[in-house]
């Protein structure tokens, strides 16, 4: 590693960075022959998606796919984002400035207008995830950037909200998915197999409870840390 | 046919450059910045493969479900990973700066 070459200024030829590069030289080809055998033309699964789809109780063929017939492979991806901030939780608190910083007139009043609106939109989109692009993940990006909005323009009451809010808006989405998971299971016996009658209702519960959770995460995720009371009697930071 | 194709081969540029910074330098907010190259790339390639001229048939959902699921979660493995990387460089004796110089980019000096 600190083997340097005697006259070269601009970069040390490390044998190990040599063969690392010519590794990667070969699998570049492996893996552009991959790509230049793929068939482009084949239609996939869309057409079997298409012939399920009035099955699935929406009319857009991603949210039919996230929520139904992939809803396993959702259910856990959720359950990926809630051990994500329970992570960041138990490592740090959050970085909150000991003294409050007063934002300017400007930026509160352009975060005052911007932030109900991206609420407003962030349910807009999971709304219209039943029939055109949107749905739970696009709804809770747009949730969670009203939260960063508020975040960065440090808010002074947002450091006081009760982790006991934080943790039952972080768990909607997760345990709303597993109920209905559980539900499932009681009325027709199989897991995420939804009753044909209710349907397009119980997805768009999933997906109102899964934006608000995802849009949280996002947001605890960048505050970078637990709330001030939760378990304050723990190891300071 | 052409633009998937095109489209591809710039996913594996991306995931190709990402993974060899992943391999060749040592500090970690460029393993973590690497990380998410490659992430795109490989997103890059699942949209990509997707891709329907109009007319040319049902596009095929499932990948876009993937890569919608697959972002948000890349957002949270990165959270995460620079969390730990904090700790990390807050719990070790060895500095941050004092990595760079082993860097094999040879940035740091």
């Amino acid at each position: 590693m600190t083997a340097r070459s005697t006259q070269n200024k601009r970069k040390r030829f490390d044998p190990v960075l040599l063969l690392v590069l010519l590794l990667i030289v070969f699998l570049t080809g492996l893996l552009v022959q991959v790509i230049l055998a793929t068939d482009y033309l084949g239609s996939g699964l869309g057409d079997d998606v298409a012939r399920f789809q009035d099955l699935s109780g929406v009319e857009s063929p991603v949210t039919a796919v996230l929520l139904n017939f992939r809803g396993y492979d959702t259910l856990l991806e959720v359950m990926v984002l809630l051990m994500a901030v329970v992570g960041v939780w138990s490592l740090t608190r959050a970085p909150f400035p000991k003294k409050p910083i007063e934002p300017g007139p400007i930026q509160l009043a352009v975060v005052r207008l911007l932030a109900p609106l991206m609420v407003l939109f962030s349910f807009y989109l999971v709304w219209q995830g039943s029939h055109l692009a949107g749905g739970a993940f696009q709804g809770g990006a747009v949730l969670g950037g009203a939260c960063v909005l508020m975040l960065v323009s440090e808010l002074p009451w947002l450091k006081n909200i009760s982790s006991r809010f934080l943790r039952i808006g972080l768990l909607s989405g997760p345990l709303v998915f597993l109920g209905v998971a559980i539900l499932c299971i009681v009325l027709q016996g199989t897991l995420l197999d939804y009753p044909q009658e209710w349907v397009g209702t119980l997805l768009l519960l999933i997906e109102t409870a899964c934006a608000v959770s995802i849009g949280l995460t996002l947001a605890c995720l960048f505050a970078g840390g637990r709330p001030k009371d939760d378990l304050s009697g723990g190891r300071k930071r | 046919m052409i633009t998937n194709m095109l489209y591809s081969l710039g996913g594996l540029l991306l995931f190709i450059m990402g993974l060899f910074a992943l391999i060749a330098c040592s500090h970690p907010l460029r393993k973590i910045l690497a990380v998410n190259v490659m992430a795109t790339g490989v997103f890059l390639i699942l949209i990509a493969t997707a891709y329907k001229q109009a007319g040319a048939g049902e596009i095929d959902p499932v990948p876009h479900a993937m890569v919608l699921t697959g972002i948000v979660v890349s957002v949270s493995v990165t959270a995460l990973a620079l969390i730990l990387a904090c700790r990390v460089q807050e719990t070790s004796n060895r500095s941050l700066s004092q990595q760079r110089k082993n860097d094999f980019t040879g940035a740091g000096e």
